[in-house]
């Protein structure tokens, strides 16, 4: 990564001394400081009540140029939960981007009204853009098909927490692996960590890109390419399941003949170990059957808490407020 | 065979692959200095059987050597003085261009804020990768 110029700044008392003051790209935090992170969320977890006053008097702009209410509601609750305030819109055409205003200035005054800021943008690299212009701390909230760190950061925190490591892994990542941004970036988090496995399951037309599996080799990272989930549901420790849109397809006899591969179901389910966990960063359509939603290895509805919790420490550490 | 004088004073860029003269031309925005230059076309070259060279009589400091090197870092840059070669410039890659080349990618943050300047980061030298600073597209130096 190379946000150059891109401000930093010591943290004044911040969490464990991450020193970044915005969020860019999940890579933009060493190891150490995801620890840092993930320990003050899984806190957060723990003792609620003690953070739910760390934001008073403190408000973050959610700018969204285009709708997620998902991602958008998650760091409204985050902040709601810190005791902060909320402001800010859900899509451009509320915005003064319809009347053609920069994202260089929607950031300069959104600065004077909030004190952090979540950005979600069509276009790749606006919320760098509104890093380099901000008087506050800006957050990557999803921009385009570039990045969208505060996922990453939430399957982390859920593998972490619910597996307890992120290393000594064999990730079993499922579905359209070709166009799967939050896919890309989960591997890039996880290749950082010793003895990490991949199989990537998904049909030929939505394989992982080249720029993936180069490099994996080069880092002698053991990864495999299959085309049935079944096959390998044994030897997962984690299933990362994504969507397969048909639009995807080349023709509709090939979705015909492989979409069946590629969903869930309990049949499956019970070819994986007990401690096997399934992820997948929703919304979910029909690639995971309502049936295993009661199975206690799903944990994908946890993984939206995980979210919440991971953009409460997010935005604690950002603003580099400390809870005794 | 052709002839082309000595300069006394400003620089031989040798070794431009054949053809691409005019394309070094524009992208230094030689046609903006007030001074002679001379374009040679398909010079006979040992090493690369045919080349280009650039003669230009002015001083070595008006020439952008970023933007040379990221066009074309195999060029050698023979600086002259008083008829003489006395300094042969080593190009390397430069870290970082800034409106030289436009990112092409149409998701672009720079596609539709037009006062953004086009930065491309060296991202592998290895490679002879860059990457737009923003989105990220890849490009790579344009004689490559």
């Amino acid at each position: 990564m190379f946000h150059s110029n891109i401000e930093f700044m010591p943290a004044k008392g911040g969490q464990g001394g991450v020193t970044m003051k915005h969020l860019m790209s999940p890579l933009d935090f060493t190891i150490e400081e995801l620890e840092t992170l993930f320990n003050l969320a899984r806190d957060i977890e723990q003792n609620p009540a003690k953070y739910a006053h760390a934001c008073a008097g403190k408000v973050l702009a959610t700018c969204f140029y285009e709708p997620s209410t998902r991602t958008r509601l998650s760091f409204e609750s985050a902040m709601l939960h810190l005791g902060g305030q909320i402001l800010g819109f859900s899509d451009a055409a509320s915005s003064s981007a319809a009347k053609g205003e920069s994202v260089s200035d929607t950031i300069r005054i959104i600065s004077c009204y909030a004190d952090i800021c979540a950005m979600r943008h069509p276009k790749e690299g606006a919320p760098m853009v509104a890093a380099e212009k901000s008087g506050i701390p800006v957050i990557n909230a999803g921009d385009g098909g570039h990045q969208h760190p505060t996922q990453t950061l939430t399957d982390l925190l859920t593998i972490h927490s619910l597996k307890g490591r992120l290393d000594n892994l064999t990730i079993g990542l499922c579905g359209d692996l070709k166009f799967g941004r939050t896919v890309h970036s989960l591997i890039h988090a996880l290749v950082r960590y010793p003895n990490i496995r991949f199989i990537f399951i998904s049909p030929e037309e939505l394989r992982v890109p080249d720029y993936i599996t180069d490099m994996l080799k080069e880092k002698n990272i053991p990864y495999e390419e299959v085309i049935r989930l079944e096959n390998v549901m044994p030897s997962l420790d984690l299933l990362y399941m994504t969507r397969v849109q048909k639009e995807r397809f080349f023709n509709e006899e090939d979705y015909v003949r492989l979409k069946d591969f590629y969903i869930l179901d309990t049949a499956k389910m019970e070819l994986a170990r007990q401690d096997m966990l399934v992820l997948h960063p929703l919304p979910r359509v029909n690639e995971i059957s309502v049936e295993v939603d009661e199975d206690p290895r799903a944990v994908y509805f946890k993984q939206a808490q995980y979210g919440v919790y991971v953009r409460m420490a997010l935005i604690l550490t950002l603003l580099g407020i400390t809870v005794d | 065979m052709l002839n082309v004088g000595k300069i006394e004073e400003g620089f031989v860029l040798d070794h431009i692959k054949a053809g691409k003269s005019m394309d070094l031309y524009e992208h230094l925005q030689l046609g903006k200095l007030d001074c002679t230059v001379a374009i040679i076309k398909n010079a006979r070259s040992e090493k690369m059987g045919k080349k280009d060279i650039l003669k230009v009589e002015c001083d070595i400091n008006q020439l952008d050597l970023d933007v040379l090197a990221f066009i074309d870092h195999n060029i050698t840059v023979n600086v002259i003085k008083d008829g003489e070669i006395v300094d042969k410039k080593e190009l390397a890659l430069p870290k970082m261009i800034k409106n030289v080349i436009r990112c092409k990618n149409p998701r672009c943050i720079t596609s539709i804020e037009q006062e953004l300047p086009h930065i491309f980061v060296l991202s592998d030298e290895q490679k002879e990768i860059y990457r737009c600073k923003y989105c990220e597209e890849k490009a790579a130096p344009m004689f490559k």
